[in-house]
């Protein structure tokens, strides 16, 4: 067993990188030059270590698709782009991250909380149900009513494209 | 004043103290609020699906659009969400036909329609003026020390806000509290995430996030003022449990800022959806005379 600060090279896909790079959110991924601004300027890193963004960063622009993609990490950054306005080569970490993320829930990895959030979705129209309980709460609030099932979140929800 | 209103999913149905607070507020200001169909704003979803997310972002802009309203949102994350589709369709040539592609399927289009949306924070702070809001204050909030938590989508990515704010130093929130006699304190970490980004994948990490900050705080300010759902969830539904586990009172209240606001406008307590909030807030409402 490799230990995870070990990469394997062995795995390397440079072709990883031009698909990665294809994408609006990854297109200046090679750019990233390993300073790690991004780690440091990081909330998560701050209480759990085994986060780096500037790792991820590395191990993806080195084409490690499947350390990459099935990595728990990168669904740990929470989205606060710090790093994004730091970067000193506007790399952009986060759109990469959500890239990432985009890629490995096509291939079925993504936490079940985040992929059943979908399917919530085409059910209910929204994340959180709205019944007849919750518009009578809002109407004793003296807030309007909502509807229970936007329709077309709905459909967007479950178009195939 | 007339804004469309953009609630999210979470505010109408588990932070209605932030909408109740939020309209009784815009109702003393003279402010009109226009609700009008809007559905998810996307943001949900775009970890898994990146086009799904700006496909219902683009539907909810056409909406806005047809209206001829601007858009205040409540949220910060929707606020971000549909300010990033304004930019990215048209500017992302594949994330724009694949849009197409689902809008299409649902029976629904998207013309590259463009309403200003606005975090209702910044439209109090840039279109009414803090000018106004303190010559509408009738019980200045004397006395009060106030840590507040800007979060993160509300000023970043800055590209997407046009020059409003810092988003290494935000002030406008300070400002906004403020203006209502109350002192917004300074304090290090102010611009750390709540943690409620990562809440759904893994909560030992979050709380950890929400926990440090409520620590570093308690018993400096009086109570921290939010203006995000996600933020409001984490520092005030989540205190009791980090309480239990760090061993030690917090006791720090959690107010959106259009709770704060409506005190200082002389808006009854019951009227401002105090009931929803977790954290007792009776002792802070006792300190200002209400």
């Amino acid at each position: 067993m490799v230990p995870d600060s070990i990469v394997d090279l062995s795995e390397a896909d440079t072709r990883f990188l031009r698909r990665l790079e294809a994408e609006l959110g990854a297109s200046d991924l090679s750019r990233c030059f390993q300073c790690g601004v991004c780690t440091a300027s990081c909330p998560v890193r701050e209480v759990e270590s085994s986060f780096s963004p500037r790792r991820i960063m590395k191990l993806a622009k080195m084409g490690l698709k499947r350390q990459v993609l099935s990595s728990d990490t990168i669904w740990l950054c929470s989205m606060c782009f710090m790093c994004l306005e730091r970067c000193p080569q506007d790399v952009r970490p986060p759109e990469v991250m959500t890239v990432l993320r985009n890629m490995a829930a096509k291939e079925g990895v993504a936490p079940a909380n985040l992929s059943k959030l979908l399917y919530i979705l085409k059910q209910n129209g929204r994340v959180y149900s709205v019944d007849d309980f919750t518009n009578e709460e809002r109407g004793d609030r003296g807030l309007p009513a909502v509807e229970a099932e936007p329709e077309f979140i709905k459909r967007i929800s479950e178009a195939k494209a | 004043m007339r804004y469309g209103l953009f609630l999210g999913c979470t505010i109408p149905t588990r932070q209605m103290n932030y909408e109740q607070s939020a309209r009784e507020v815009a109702k003393v200001l003279g402010i009109e609020f226009v609700d009008g169909g809007y559905g998810c704003c996307g943001f949900p979803v775009e970890p898994v699906d990146e086009v799904k997310a700006l496909s219902m972002a683009a539907a909810n802009l056409k909406i806005a659009s047809s209206s001829g309203d601007a858009l205040v949102t409540l949220c910060s994350a929707c606020g971000e969400m549909l300010s990033k589709a304004e930019k990215r369709l048209g500017d992302d040539v594949e994330a724009t036909k694949g849009v197409g592609k689902v809008l299409t399927q649902a029976g629904l289009t998207y013309s590259g329609e463009k309403p200003r949306v606005i975090h209702f924070a910044r439209m109090l702070h840039d279109d009414y003026g803090l000018d106004n809001i303190r010559s509408k204050v009738v019980k200045p909030l004397k006395g009060l020390k106030i840590a507040t938590h800007p979060g993160c989508h509300y000023v970043r990515p800055s590209t997407l806000f046009s020059g409003f704010d810092d988003p290494e130093f935000p002030g406008t929130l300070d400002r906004l509290v403020d203006a209502t006699g109350a002192e917004a304190i300074d304090y290090q970490g102010k611009t750390d995430c709540c943690g409620g980004g990562i809440l759904a994948v893994r909560e030992d990490v979050a709380k950890a996030m929400t926990g440090k900050k409520l620590a570093k705080l308690s018993g400096k300010a009086d109570a921290m003022v939010v203006i995000c759902p996600f933020c409001e969830i984490m520092y005030d539904k989540y205190q009791k449990t980090l309480e239990e586990e760090l061993g030690r009172q917090l006791g720090l209240p959690i107010l959106y800022y259009s709770q704060l606001l409506g005190l200082a406008l002389g808006i009854d307590p019951s009227k401002l959806g105090f009931d929803v909030n977790s954290v007792g807030v009776q002792a802070l409402l006792g300190k200002v005379g209400v």
